[in-house]
């Protein structure tokens, strides 16, 4: 039943891969379609309000310029609320304000799409912050990874040197995409039974007669974006894990397959724009075949458990289920686990921290890798330029100029892919190492052993790859831990962000060159395999070694 | 470049405040409309679930949520799984053990010294492993039907409640997968301790 249950999962997502994808690329190919007669009118309004006169094309700097001060006057009015939550209305529980460093913390964090949180919703965040600061950013984050990866494929597949104008493409992202698909999941899940009210806490007397407060408030709204736009940051501590959040095994399913069909597509709607939709599939089944090597381990380890508490002789045959609940079990939460890290959504159903240590490597290793599947954007943006790289390093074993998509890849193009792999890695290990020189990080460590190493390089992996997950033990509302995370989230959204639409920018304004007799085909079943090899090659050999100081040395030593 | 010459149609200045407009539209929009318009909807057409599924024990006095676990100190109760935050729902989370922790193995090891005090007539090999470790929300209002069957000696014990009937509740209480397929099988602790209690009371 396990197995069944995961490939019906599977199953479903593959079906909705060619209708979802072919729908995004009519919603950003701006040309007429049946859908202009629903959204047109609403967003002809939107573009008046916002001022929007022209929709020309924008280059490749101009588009990078409008998304960036739009993240930034979005960041600057969060802070100021974050700060001054406490007064403001909507607070029925009383929440304080956030204090400076992990009110940066959180800002960063929401407008990067990671979603990392240092703070605890039930405690930290009023129900007015919720909504107009971390809901809020949870679409507009979205919208803003998705514009560029949209923005990428136009460059990569289109001539003329313009990748469409970032405006129009975040105000259709939102009419089109993810308000209407928010809004019908929000009440989905509030049929089975997510609460969405703005009462206080509730407070009432068990059966056994004691007092229990249960927190409560907006959440649906919350957790259906949270979703969607592949954000990850709970209403509650606990995320996904919570009954609040996520009540059943179908609300689960519902969560999974919200996360992973948009990234999912994305390949099949990169496909659309080439005019070759064989690419986008081998780009598809690439992530597919390491999605599923993934998703083996996790479920495999999760399922043969913890040795050291199996052998004190208790009936261990569900498998590892301390840090799970019962309702998910093994495999529910085995394929949450597999998903949440490939999106890069960084919701959790179970704790991470508690994951068996192949189940945790195999959650690092896919945030480490940040290509199958991949949130709004990355994902695809970064398997395309690792398929850049695969074409480079062919190109160069046959002694040909490589070209993808039938432009030339030359030095300038290289240059930008290098700075973006990396820089990955770089701001991956190098805090790592650094939080290991002082106490401000060691404190912070809750678990002895290697597993306090796996906890800060999951911390550091999930920012820089704007995940958001963490092995939650550590205790890292510190000003350290806060400002470090800030930064690496920062580096790791906006340098590969702006680099890629360099590289975009620049393959856009090349001539085409004719195919001949010689032209390495990127759509082949062969090159599915050198895209896999690239990326299992680059990753192998920058993480392998910092591996095995953590996940692997505590899996040989239980 | 004709095309090029298009493109400086918009100015860095328009640039700003275009993307300041953007950014109150959409705060307007996404943070306070949005959120409003599914709190209406939501407790229009689904009330009791929105309100957090609180349920009432046979004299109408609310005693929980049925999604929320709950701590019951007293053994002649059925009892959910080990919550390191005891089930306080003003918060939630668990204590994060790594497997390789020794506070884990510790913690594992005093649950399994409890049983045998508490359950003589079961041997530890009976227990499912979710009724000793920690859930990951430290709220989680199931436990395996396994789980619930075993703790049926004691109760009977306790309660001078036949077996017999005790299996009958367990089973009435039961939760299939969902559609048949996804999840597991449950027992929500809360609701078999209410009818527990009906049942005893008659």
């Amino acid at each position: 039943m396990d197995i069944l249950q995961i490939c019906i999962v599977i199953a479903v997502l593959i079906l909705l891969v060619k209708p979802v994808g072919s729908y995004i690329y009519h919603v950003f190919s701006n040309e007429a379609n049946r859908t202009d007669k629903i959204f047109g009118p609403v967003e002809k309004l939107l573009y008046k309000i916002i001022g929007l006169k022209n929709r020309s094309s924008m280059s490749w700097k101009k588009y990078a310029l409008s998304m960036i001060v739009t993240n930034i006057i979005l960041v600057a009015v969060s802070y100021v609320i974050l700060r001054l939550m406490g007064g403001l209305p909507v607070n029925p529980n009383q929440t304080g304000s956030m204090e400076p460093s992990l009110s940066f913390n959180t800002v960063i964090s929401f407008m990067t799409n990671t979603n990392l949180q240092h703070y605890s919703g039930e405690s930290g965040m009023s129900y007015f912050g919720q909504m107009i600061v971390i809901t809020m950013m949870m679409f507009t984050s979205a919208a803003s990874g998705l514009t560029v990866a949209i923005a990428f494929i136009r460059g990569i597949t289109r001539g003329g040197g313009g990748l469409g104008n970032f405006f129009e493409d975040f105000v259709k992202a939102h009419t089109r995409l993810y308000l209407p698909l928010a809004f019908i999941v929000t009440l989905v899940l509030v049929g089975l039974q997510v609460p969405q009210t703005l009462e206080p806490t509730v407070t009432v007397n068990t059966l056994s007669g004691a007092v229990q407060h249960i927190a409560i408030g907006p959440v649906a709204s919350l957790e259906s974006i949270k979703h969607l736009g592949t954000n990850g940051g709970g209403f509650f501590g606990a995320n996904s894990s919570h009954p609040f959040e996520n009540p059943r095994p179908l609300t689960n399913v519902i969560e999974i397959l919200s996360m992973w069909t948009i990234s999912a597509s994305l390949p099949y709607t990169f496909g659309r724009f080439a005019k070759n939709r064989k690419q986008g599939w081998i780009i598809f089944s690439a992530m597919m075949v390491l999605f599923a090597a993934f998703l083996c381990l996790t479920y495999f380890s999760e399922k043969s458990g913890n040795p050291l508490i199996n052998q004190l002789g208790i009936g261990s045959s569900q498998g590892s289920m301390e840090g799970k609940e019962v309702r998910f079990g093994v495999a529910q939460s085995a394929l949450f686990t597999t998903v949440t890290t490939a999106a890069t959504t960084g919701s959790v159903n179970n704790m991470h921290d508690t994951l068996t240590p192949l189940g945790g490597l195999a959650a690092l290793s896919e945030m480490m890798l940040n290509v199958v599947f991949g949130g709004k954007g990355v994902g695809l943006v970064n398997m395309l330029m690792y398929a850049i790289l695969g074409v480079f390093i062919c190109g160069l074993m046959v002694g040909r100029t490589p070209e993808f998509l039938g432009r030339k890849i030359e030095s300038r193009e290289m240059k930008l892919i290098a700075i973006t792999i990396l820089i990955h890695p770089l701001i991956i290990l190098a805090p790592t190492a650094i939080s290991f020189m002082t106490h401000l990080g060691t404190d912070a460590l809750s678990n002895p052993g290697y597993h306090g190493l796996s906890q800060s390089l999951y911390e550091y992996t999930s920012s820089a790859a704007n995940n958001g997950s963490g092995f939650e033990g550590l205790g890292d509302n510190t000003v350290f831990w806060n400002v470090s995370t800030g930064l690496v989230m920062l580096l790791g959204r906006y340098v590969s962000m702006i680099a890629l639409l360099g590289v975009a920018g620049s393959l856009s304004r090349k001539r085409t060159v004719p195919e001949t007799i010689g032209t390495f085909h990127t759509d082949t079943k062969l090159f599915a395999g050198i895209l896999v090899g690239t990326v299992l090659l680059i990753g192998a050999l920058t993480f392998l070694p910092v591996l095995v100081l953590g996940p692997i040395a505590e899996f040989l030593t239980m | 470049m004709k095309t090029t010459a298009k493109f400086e149609e918009v100015s860095h200045g328009s640039i700003w405040l275009i993307a300041l407009r953007s950014s109150l539209l959409f705060i307007v929009i996404c943070g306070i409309a949005y959120p409003l318009a599914s709190t209406g909807l939501a407790q229009l057409i689904f009330p009791y679930q929105a309100n957090g599924s609180m349920v009432k024990d046979s004299t109408g006095r609310t005693v929980g949520s049925e999604l929320i676990g709950q701590s019951y100190t007293d053994p002649s109760f059925f009892q959910g799984r080990i919550s390191s935050i005891n089930y306080d729902a003003a918060g939630s989370g668990s204590n994060n053990y790594a497997p390789s922790n020794p506070e884990l193995l510790k913690r594992v090891k005093e649950s399994i010294t409890q049983w045998e005090k508490e359950n003589p007539e079961v041997p530890v090999s009976e227990v499912p492993i979710d009724l000793i470790t920690n859930s990951g929300s430290g709220l989680d209002p199931h436990i395996t039907p396994a789980a619930a069957e075993v703790q049926i000696p004691r109760i009977s014990a306790l309660r001078h409640i036949q077996e017999d009937q005790l299996k009958q509740l367990v089973e009435q209480n039961t939760e299939g997968r969902d559609l048949g397929v996804f999840g597991e099988k449950r027992v929500n602790v809360l609701k078999l301790n209410l009818a527990l209690e009906e049942l005893s009371s008659k």
